[in-house]
């Protein structure tokens, strides 16, 4: 496969040609390789501590490279990462029910809608056997059968049992894995640890990523580090929509100022909402919590068939029930992507079959599993999410379904990267869920975690060396002009805001964004829509400079401060998500548009027009951003309308 | 506490410790709150405090908190004298106001131990964690081509213990909750984890002196059996691992001394 940029020279994915089988081999051969006594030499800045983080910044410690490592949490295992539930794929195929890495690779692209890179795809689902090998080997106590061998799960979108897991707490258990094997490095002295750090800016000499600035976030100190490459793995964006699944400090700032830096960003209109979360409860609701996908393994998605219901779930009687998914789409039933799911409860709840006090809730019912399996056997599958889901609602899940409702989840659009995981910046590595790679327009279920573990155990490990073999790269300083520069802007933005002194809480402007966001650029979207959804965000975003308030002085830990710093970035980033969204007049995926649907009211996409990865270089503030095409191409998997019925 | 109270929203005086950093004053401050929803968590109660303080133009109660969700560890408040509040195996964050009746005083707190130093109002630094964790919690593979992960097959019950252990989302609750603020409990948690697995029997003996001997350095207390840890535990997380942590090293001494 030839990549056929269409603006040759920037947006060159690197991807190799030939069989695709043997494309990663190849390109990993053609590499040349760091001697071993060079590897001192260079010096790695990992920002995130996620999965892909930390097992980027354990591999290549161990391979012999100097390392900093940098996040904002009190201590790197609480990074985001920590809270994934349901599980990890991987083409295994230990349960001999076909699975395959093709059919992984067929799923994924699939399940993206036609809109990843083929090449990256394969060589997912190619390393995903050797992540289960690896985790398994540092002890992680994933689920086993009474024989001793590992146990599996299905997740949406596929019709193997692929999924790996460790009860509810997947990617507690994965990441204590990778960060388990980063404090060895610590504890060796490879690698250096700075927590309660927040990146504020990137630091390019002659044009090639050479360090950061920080904020401490303790001292409230501004600190330079130099390096001779840097990885950013800051995670996704969700919380633009303030209302999202993720934890409270996931944000855009590191990518955002990158971008500002030159680093194209992708796809960013590509953003997930999950099916299964606990509603809405009140205006004073801080975040959404997941019920995580694997519930719908056992768990029947329904509302009344009559409008306006309103008695208790238990008292509908089984025919006067709408097994929605079931009846829509027969094949997957209560399985089908994420994306699809979603839009099928927000029809529901549109067309006024919506449950619960405010009508936007649907029924997961247990029931039958209950009947079926006992109450045992689902307790010991999903026990820690029913509790979660009981100490939120008050409800008992065993007794009364689940009440649940979409929420902004994952995003699938991040910087743009070629095949080595590098961005338009020189010597900028992005991984996990921070880049763009992978997913297309739609994430199936339990492959952030084998993505983000990918990025850092397999690929980073090979293709920063070609970055080092590549460029000449003088010693820096951290007293260098550059890095003056970026001290003073970092610098003038915090006193800037704290200048402001106005009159409006920052989680209120945070909650407004959101509002915007979700209402206009989420399930659906629409031209008028999306229009004024820019001018509001505009109009939000010049509020904000005039009237936010944000107390104390930046001399100390300042919450409200981080905050801030962290609302004024999702502002600038939220225009490009939906400018990207007004431009992408086709459906796809997560990005649905209601201009372009099926008579059935599915995603129509347009692959005359639209397959290709949007990539977006910055131009300023409020000033359109240029946009970069790089075009797919598939030799594999042929693209057709989804089907899951 | 009554479940739910029946009122729509209620008031909650709260008497919380602000300190303004590691060497300044503490104090307790009281304020009140008027609108507290019993669908609100512990933490969104906290939001309405802050909001309101913030349009006072006083400064916000700092505390520690990510996930929300019971999993990331951050949250770390003694609510009325007990790590975490009153629910059993509930982190704070977890931890909903229709617990509480309406009018209820509450009183919050910073964990308290030496080696969690104070950074302000409700946030400590619980470093010590990881340097324990850097000093040996780890099996010793690098990334790699390990065997293929089902070539050991690990017993159904050995699994399950070893992922008991493994919950633990280090919050420091036990160190909070124990009279000695001793650091047992965590660190048994995961000598345990690694102990039971055959991946991590390897280096039992190292691990259980180097993370023994990094958790006596930083200064935690001893453990004189009060087990007020698992009480406070938000992940159950049992004392049996303790004992199991005793054995380990004490076999790793006698170990260390034939081999020595
Ligand atoms: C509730 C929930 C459940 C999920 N369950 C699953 C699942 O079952 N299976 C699955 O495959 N996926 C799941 N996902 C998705 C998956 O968890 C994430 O996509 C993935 O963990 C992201 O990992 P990461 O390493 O890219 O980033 P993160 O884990 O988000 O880590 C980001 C890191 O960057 C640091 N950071 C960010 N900004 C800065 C900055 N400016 N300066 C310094 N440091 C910074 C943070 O401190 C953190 O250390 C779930 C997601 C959620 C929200
Ligand atoms: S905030 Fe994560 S455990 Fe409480």
């Amino acid at each position: 496969m030839t990549p056929q940029a269409s603006d040759a020279g920037r947006l060159d994915s690197k991807a190799p040609g030939g069989p695709i089988e043997t494309r990663w081999d190849r390109h990993r051969f053609d590499m040349k390789l760091v001697n071993p006594a060079n590897k001192r030499k260079f010096h790695v800045l990992v920002v995130g501590t996620g999965l892909a983080g930390a097992s980027a910044a354990a591999s290549l410690a161990e391979l012999g490279y100097r390392v900093s490592v940098f996040c904002i949490q009190d201590s790197p295992r609480r990074a985001h990462s920590i809270a994934a539930q349901g599980g990890i794929n991987a083409a295994k195929n230990y349960p001999n029910d076909g699975d395959s890495i093709y059919r992984l690779f067929y799923d994924t692209i699939k399940g993206g809608d036609f809109r990843a890179r083929e090449s990256n795809v394969y060589r997912l689902a190619q390393v995903s056997n050797n992540i289960i090998d690896q985790c398994a080997a540092q002890g992680v106590p994933f689920a086993r059968e009474y024989g001793g061998h590992l146990s599996n799960r299905s997740f949406g979108g596929a019709q193997v049992s692929r999924t790996f897991y460790a009860r509810g707490q997947t990617g507690q258990q994965l990441l204590l894995g990778a960060y388990s094997a980063m404090m060895r490095q610590v504890g060796l002295g490879k690698i250096k640890m700075f927590p309660r750090r927040e990146m504020l800016d990137l630091v390019k000499v002659e044009g090639v990523a050479r360090g950061i600035v920080c904020r401490n976030l303790v001292t409230g100190e501004y600190e330079r580090y130099a390096g001779d490459a840097v990885v950013l793995a800051t995670g996704g964006y969700g919380n633009v929509f303030y209302l999202s699944t993720n934890a409270k400090a996931c944000n855009v700032t590191a990518s955002w100022r990158a971008h500002k830096h030159g680093a194209f960003f992708a796809n960013p209109c590509y953003t997930q909402i999950h099916p299964t979360c606990i509603p809405v409860s009140g205006d004073h609701q801080s975040k959404l919590t997941l019920m995580s996908e694997s519930l719908r393994n056992d768990g029947r998605v329904w509302v009344p068939l009559e409008k306006g219901d309103t008695r208790k779930p238990n008292d509908i009687p089984e025919e006067e029930r709408d097994y929605y998914l079931e009846r829509r789409y027969p094949a997957f039933g209560n399985l089908v992507p994420r994306d699809v799911a979603s839009r099928a409860a927000k029809e529901r709840c549109d067309a006024g079959y919506g449950v619960g006090a405010t009508g936007f809730a649907v029924y997961l019912d247990f029931r039958d599993a209950i009947a079926r399996d006992g109450e045992d056997a689902i307790r010991a599958r999903y026990g820690n999410l029913f509790q979660m889901y009981e100490r939120i609602t008050g409800e008992d899940p065993y007794r009364v379904p689940m009440r649940i409702y979409p929420a902004s989840h994952y995003t699938m659009g991040g910087l743009w990267v070629d095949y080595n995981l590098e961005s338009t910046i020189p010597g900028l590595f992005v991984l996990g869920e921070a880049n763009f790679s992978d997913h297309g327009a739609n994430r199936l279920g339990a492959s952030a975690l084998m993505q983000g573990l990918a990025d850092g155990y397999f690929v980073i490990p090979y293709t920063i060396g070609g970055h080092f073999n590549a460029r000449a790269l003088p010693a820096v300083s951290t007293d260098a002009p550059q890095f003056q520069a970026s001290e003073t802007m970092a610098r003038e933005r915090t006193d800037k805001l704290l200048a402001v002194g106005g009159k409006r809480s920052i989680n209120s402007f945070h909650r407004a964004l959101g509002e915007i966001v979700w209402n206009k650029c989420g399930m659906a979207r629409n031209e008028q829509g999306l229009t004024s959804a820019i001018e509001d965000i505009r109009a939000l975003r010049a509020e904000f400079w005039e009237n936010v308030r944000v107390p104390g002085d930046g001399g100390y830990l300042n919450q409200s401060l981080e905050h801030a710093g962290r609302v004024a970035d999702f502002l600038e980033f939220a225009e490009l998500l939906v400018s990207d969204a007004l431009d992408r007049t086709e459906s796809c995926g997560g990005h649905f548009r209601e201009e372009s649907q099926t008579e059935e009211g599915e995603a129509a996409r347009k692959d005359d027009e639209f397959s290709y990865v949007a990539a977006w270089e910055f131009q300023g503030v409020g000033e359109k951003a240029k946009l970069h095409k790089e075009e797919l191409t598939f030799e594999y998997v042929k693209p057709s309308q989804r089907s899951y019925k | 506490m009554s479940a739910g109270s029946g009122h729509d929203t209620m008031r909650i005086t709260l008497k919380i410790w602000r300190q303004a950093g590691p060497d300044a004053k503490g104090g307790m401050v009281t304020y009140t709150l008027d609108t507290v929803s019993p669908d609100m968590s512990f933490l969104e109660m906290l939001d309405v405090l802050n909001e309101e303080l913030l349009a006072k133009g006083e400064e916000p109660v700092a505390f520690e908190h990510d996930c929300r969700e019971g999993i990331c560890g951050a949250c770390s408040l003694v609510v009325d004298g007990i790590p975490h509040g009153p629910q059993s195996e509930t982190t704070v964050c977890q931890l909903h106001m229709r617990h509480y009746a309406d009018g209820a005083t509450i009183h919050i707190e910073p964990w308290r131990a030496n080696a969690f130093p104070i950074v302000r109002d409700l946030i400590v630094d619980r470093s010590a964690f990881d340097r324990i964790i850097a000093a040996g919690g780890f099996v010793s593979v690098a990334t790699g081509a390990p065997q293929d992960a089902n070539a050991t097959p690990i017993g159904g019950e050995i699994a399950e213990l070893a992922m008991d252990a493994a919950a633990c989302i280090g919050c420091g609750a036990c160190v909070a909750a124990c009279p000695n603020a001793s650091a047992m409990l965590f660190t048994a948690a995961k000598v345990s984890h690694l102990a039971l697995l055959p991946q991590g029997k390897v280096e039992r003996e190292r691990r259980a002196l180097a993370m023994v001997g990094a958790m006596d350095a930083e200064g935690f207390g001893n453990c004189t059996n009060h087990f007020e840890c698992m009480g406070a535990c938000p992940k159950g997380i049992s004392v049996e691992n303790i004992a199991r942590m005793n054995r380990e090293y004490l076999r790793a001494t006698l170990v260390s001394r034939d081999l020595g």
